[in-house]
């Protein structure tokens, strides 16, 4: 008896492993819609927009008609999951915060609508680059951009002068000021290798020119190990392998405290650096600097982008339209932008937007004009296309570069690893791949 | 007398259902279905043409075994399981062996502060595994270490980190499981056992630990099965860490191939393959252990 009873426990716990891989299913109705009932138009909208609620708070208040109610998310690689799943199981919000290199895959798993009709206003209000981002560069419009982050290099000015060294000025000075840190004082470094920040090494990469995924044709080319790629790895590669670069990931609790202890000199990072450095690193309030990334050759002017996000309506909403309205009165109209600005810490991918920054950060009180040389450095950002299973790449990223990174191996091959880990998952769900 | 017997006879055969219905429809809803559900979407495949961006561009086809092929084809899943095996023979060693320690050393009548010890023991138990293992977490970090400057969560010492928040989590309740059977011995066979001469140790050795079998199986059987389902240390453990990878144990790569990567249907057939294995482990042991387990049998 007692066998059978723990045979059943057995099962049941076992199947509990089996049971928590979720649902797809067919679609049932959506939580938005209602105007066909005659009452106000009810909106869900998914971001981790800081303050976001205070933001649609003027929006309901002038718009009686379209309420929108605000689920605050956490952000990151989670909130892409949770709206998949959410859209697979039929249930999704009507609008959802979606970064840039997730997009693809909400459009390759039929999450997010078109709504070209909807944004033909919004159009004007954007940059080619960013507005390239949202379309994928196919005819549609996936998503009303809202924010971008062009990458910059931070530094810590006092410190910098404390230890006599230079802003690098390319990425060769860079490696140089690395070592001359550690000659000084060995308890300090230049900066960090990020294995758990696919998107930062992304971003390096589009400075150095890196193209992961473009459209040829009715075919995707995947080049995530080109040669820029390759030279970025190696370049951090060596500096980690020689032991002048440390090897804390971004945003651990040992990064915050090296950032507060003064034992980090410099944050490659992008424009929304200085939220993450308030509330990360508050010791160090005012003793921080921006300047252009260092370059791969003295004399060029390039950057990459490292985050930033648009806001795109569900493809099973049943208020597109009123979804695709506030979308687009959110990201382009003055008073929004204002509030995105204020309230959200946001750095508006808008023209109009980018205009209304004026007054620097409080955390860069020391430096007046960090709007000024962020627009300089913004213009100098160039981004690439991404694919439609940017995931499995970024994931195939964090496990190759923790490895190479514990084993002081050659990052040239996790970036191979990256490479081929995409194209087969691409092959095997059926991607056609131009050669 | 005998006809209402007979009439009530058809009526009883329904009464067991009658009782059974509630735990067969929850049974149904909670376990049958959504592991049906599994094998089905196990069998399934999604299919893109082209660029894969359009409507309609993305369809779901049947796959037939291809999914599990693909499981139990991939290295990573059964380097998963020997890091598993590893990890679980640590853990199941010292668990049980300490949680069978400290019911000895509490079952001998003259431990003072016996309560006490008894609660701080279990205590750990009490606190969530995600929260224990942030707590231990940040004792590793060699940053923020009280312990000084040991590299804790390095490739080599990972292992041994993990096991020791599970140790620290689960020997509370594995003990209280053990105590329990133990104050539940009738005290005479300890008297008989001194009148022969025999010491503590030789009553622990002798008595208490052969009574304890059954027990002892049964804490195993649970200790294995949740160490084949272990998600939630190295989970919480991975973003401090560059030695845990995304696919570290068998869930993992489950929850990563679902949830990360957006591959429900490789993960509902890897899920099917480990919920086989563990239940093959779980029987296989009890086949194994059943003639000394089950005496009364």
């Amino acid at each position: 008896m007692r066998v059978y009873q723990l045979a059943t426990a057995a099962i049941l716990v076992a199947a509990l492993g089996a049971a928590c891989s979720g649902g797809s299913g067919e679609p049932s109705a959506t939580s938005g819609g209602g105007a066909a009932s005659g009452g106000p138009v009810t909106l869900t909208y998914w971001t981790w927009v800081p303050n976001m609620d205070k933001i649609v708070s003027v929006w309901n208040q002038a718009h009686p008609d379209i309420q929108v109610t605000v689920s605050k998310q956490a952000g990151g690689d989670d909130a892409a999951a949770k709206f998949l799943t959410a859209a697979r199981a039929g249930n999704p919000p009507d609008l959802v915060q979606a970064e840039y290199q997730m997009l693809p895959s909400f459009v390759a798993a039929g999450a997010v609508a078109d709504i070209k009709a909807e944004t033909a206003k919004a159009r004007g209000e954007f940059g080619e680059g960013v507005w390239g981002l949202v379309t994928l560069g196919t005819e549609a419009v996936y998503a009303v951009p809202q924010d971008s982050g062009p990458m910059m290099l931070y530094y810590r000015r006092d410190l910098f002068d404390k230890y006599g060294i230079e802003v690098p000025k390319t990425w060769d000075e860079y490696a140089e000021a690395a070592r001359a840190v550690r000659r000084k004082d060995p308890k300090v470094f230049l900066g960090t290798f990020s294995s758990k920040d696919p998107g930062w090494f992304a971003g390096l990469a589009q400075q150095a020119g890196a193209q992961w995924w473009s459209i040829d044709g009715d075919a995707w080319k995947v080049a995530v190990d080109d040669e820029a790629t390759r030279k970025v790895a190696s370049y951090w590669g060596g500096l980690v392998k020689e032991g002048v670069i440390d090897d804390t990931p971004y945003f651990t609790p040992e990064w915050n405290k090296a950032l507060n202890d003064g034992r980090l000199l410099t944050w490659p990072s992008a424009v929304w650096g200085p939220g993450v450095l308030s509330s990360n690193a508050p010791k160090a309030k005012g003793k921080w600097a921006v300047a252009p990334l260092p370059q791969w050759n003295a004399g060029e002017n390039h950057s990459g982008f490292w985050g930033g996000s648009s806001t795109a309506v569900a493809a099973k909403s049943a208020a597109r339209a009123a979804a695709a309205t506030f979308a687009t009165w959110l990201n382009t109209d003055p008073q929004a932008l204002g509030l995105l600005i204020e309230e959200g810490a946001v750095y508006p991918a808008s023209t109009k937007g980018a205009a209304l920054m004026t007054e620097a950060p409080g955390y860069f009180s020391n430096q007046p004009d960090f709007w000024k040389q962020a627009a300089a450095i913004g213009a100098t950002a160039r981004g690439f296309t991404f694919g439609p299973d940017v995931n499995v790449t970024y994931n195939a990223y964090r496990d190759a570069f923790d490895k190479a990174v514990a084993d002081r191996s050659d990052f040239t091959a996790a970036v191979r690893t990256m490479q081929d880990t995409t194209v087969a998952d691409m092959r095997k769900t059926g991607f056609t791949l131009a050669q | 007398m005998t006809t209402r017997i007979r009439q009530g006879a058809p009526r009883a055969g329904a009464v067991p259902y009658l009782f059974l219905a509630p735990a067969m429809v929850l049974f149904t809803l909670f376990m049958a279905l959504p592991i049906g559900y599994t094998a089905y979407l196990s069998l399934r495949r999604t299919k893109v043409s082209g660029l894969g961006l359009g409507a309609g561009a993305r369809t779901e086809v049947f796959a037939g075994l291809g999914n599990y092929a693909a499981a139990i084809g991939d290295g990573e899943l059964w380097a998963g399981w020997l890091r598993v095996l590893g990890y679980g023979a640590l853990v199941l060693a010292l668990m049980l062996g300490l949680a069978l320690v400290f019911a000895l050393m509490l079952d001998a009548a003259h431990v003072r502060l016996a309560q006490i010890t008894r609660i701080s023991i279990y205590l750990p138990y009490a606190v969530p595994g995600v929260a224990a293992t942030l707590m231990w977490g940040f004792l590793y970090l060699p940053g923020l270490s009280p312990f000084g400057d040991h590299p804790f969560l390095s490739a080599g010492l990972v292992t041994f980190s993990m096991a020791n928040v599970a140790v620290w989590g689960g020997t509370g309740f594995n003990m209280l499981v053990l105590y329990t059977n133990l104050r539940a011995v009738p005290r005479e066979y300890y008297e008989a056992a001194r009148i022969d001469g025999a010491g503590e140790l030789g009553i622990a050795l002798r008595i208490k630990i052969p009574i304890l079998v059954p027990a002892i199986i049964l804490t195993t059987v649970f200790s294995v099965v949740a160490t084949i389902q272990v998600f939630t240390e190295p989970t919480t453990l991975r973003p401090l860490t560059n030695t845990i990878s995304s696919t570290w144990s068998p869930l993992m790569k489950v929850y990563r191939d679902a949830f990360v990567t957006g591959d429900l249907h490789s993960a509902a057939a890897t899920s099917m393959a480990i919920a086989g294995i563990s239940l093959a482990v779980s029987f296989g042991f009890l086949r194994v252990v059943k003639n000394h387990a089950f005496g009364e049998d």
